[in-house]
């Protein structure tokens, strides 16, 4: 669905500027095209490391570090995975779901799922080349340490 | 795509076929990545393909549209108009843009960084742009629904607000940290 609007607004705005200036338009189109061509190759590397990631942490491994009595270990691990991995949603936070029901406590789980979200580290390569190597350090870093406190935070909370 | 490409083959220089080659290298080594964890695990094999499949689809049925939006907004959108709305000067505006844009439900993180790199050469402020790729990343719509779901409303409006609050501190920390147009 959001990729069939995604494609309808690509191509009615380039049928727009197809029309107002066609020179334009086929400088975006090289644009889009060298800019595909260039991140493809790294794009696709990635999709690989998350297949690997997955297939050597599969759900059922984080389910046995993050199920058991709270400790503040269970929390960096828990970090650690969530920096790592890169997975749907929709596999992440059932997860997440089934491990509270089954008395997982807050902090951990909401560790794995606030790092998961705003730590990238599959995407590094990525993030190097667009915005550079300081901004990329310091927004994960930073990322890591506000991922934990907001853990903390919840896990205090409810 | 394949008829964009027709046309744009004529009158590209080597650089395409560079990017094509590397392309194909890529490929060909996932390939064997993935024939040697055949070998290794059948199980662990069928996983990682399972889950690459997931992301490669995405890939392929999102990526184009969003390069081709973004090149239409290179050259379209002039570097005044990013300044404006999303540079030092927008306030509280370029903040709650950024926001909005974050929210765009457009892919993962790497269709993200691009665009973030486009939009800092086009002057939009860096706590801006930390803003909009923290939202990107963790504020989708569609994720918090399913959050409520399977986690519940508490947990999921404490981590929505705490987080919205982390990616705002952050983007002002990085700005006093990290002089922009060094970088760039």
């Amino acid at each position: 669905m959001v990729a069939i609007i995604i494609n309808l607004i690509a191509l009615i705005l380039f049928l727009y500027s197809y029309q107002k200036n066609k020179k334009k338009s086929k400088m975006a189109l090289k644009k889009a095209l060298m800019k595909g061509l260039k991140l493809a190759p790294q794009i696709i590397m990635i999709i690989v490391v998350i297949g690997f990631i997955f297939a050597f942490i599969p759900p059922d491994l984080i389910r046995n570090y993050l199920g058991g009595e709270f400790n503040l270990l269970q929390v960096v691990v828990s970090a650690a995975f969530g920096a790592v991995m890169m997975i749907p949603s929709l596999i992440a936070l059932p997860l997440a779901g089934s491990l509270i029901e089954g008395g997982a406590s807050y902090t951990p789980v909401a560790a794995f799922i606030t790092t998961l979200t705003m730590v990238g580290f599959v995407t590094i390569p990525i993030e190097l080349k667009e915005l550079g190597k300081k901004i990329t350090i310091y927004r994960n870093v930073l990322a890591l340490i506000f991922s934990i406190i907001i853990a903390a935070l919840i896990g205090g909370i409810m | 795509m394949s008829k964009n490409n027709d046309n744009q083959n004529k009158d590209k220089k080597p650089n395409i076929k560079d990017g094509l080659s590397k392309l194909l290298k890529v490929i060909l080594i996932s390939i064997i990545a993935f024939v040697i964890l055949y070998f290794f695990s059948k199980s662990r094999a069928d996983a990682a393909v399972d889950m690459s499949f997931r992301y490669l689809k995405e890939m392929i049925i999102i990526l184009p549209a969003v390069l081709v939006i973004m090149g239409l907004a290179d050259v379209w959108v002039p570097t005044s108009l990013v300044k404006k709305y999303l540079g030092h000067s927008a306030g509280i505006r370029g903040k709650i843009l950024a926001i909005i844009l974050g929210t765009i439900p457009a892919g993962p993180m790497y269709v993200a960084l691009p665009l973030a790199g486009e939009l800092l050469r086009k002057e939009a402020s860096l706590s801006n742009i930390i803003t909009f790729l923290g939202v990107w990343a963790s504020l989708k719509a569609t994720q918090i629904g399913v959050e409520i779901k399977f986690i519940g409303l508490k947990f999921s409006m404490l981590r929505v607000v705490f987080t919205l609050i982390s990616v705002i501190l952050i983007g002002l920390i990085m700005e006093r940290l990290i002089d922009v147009d060094k970088e760039f």
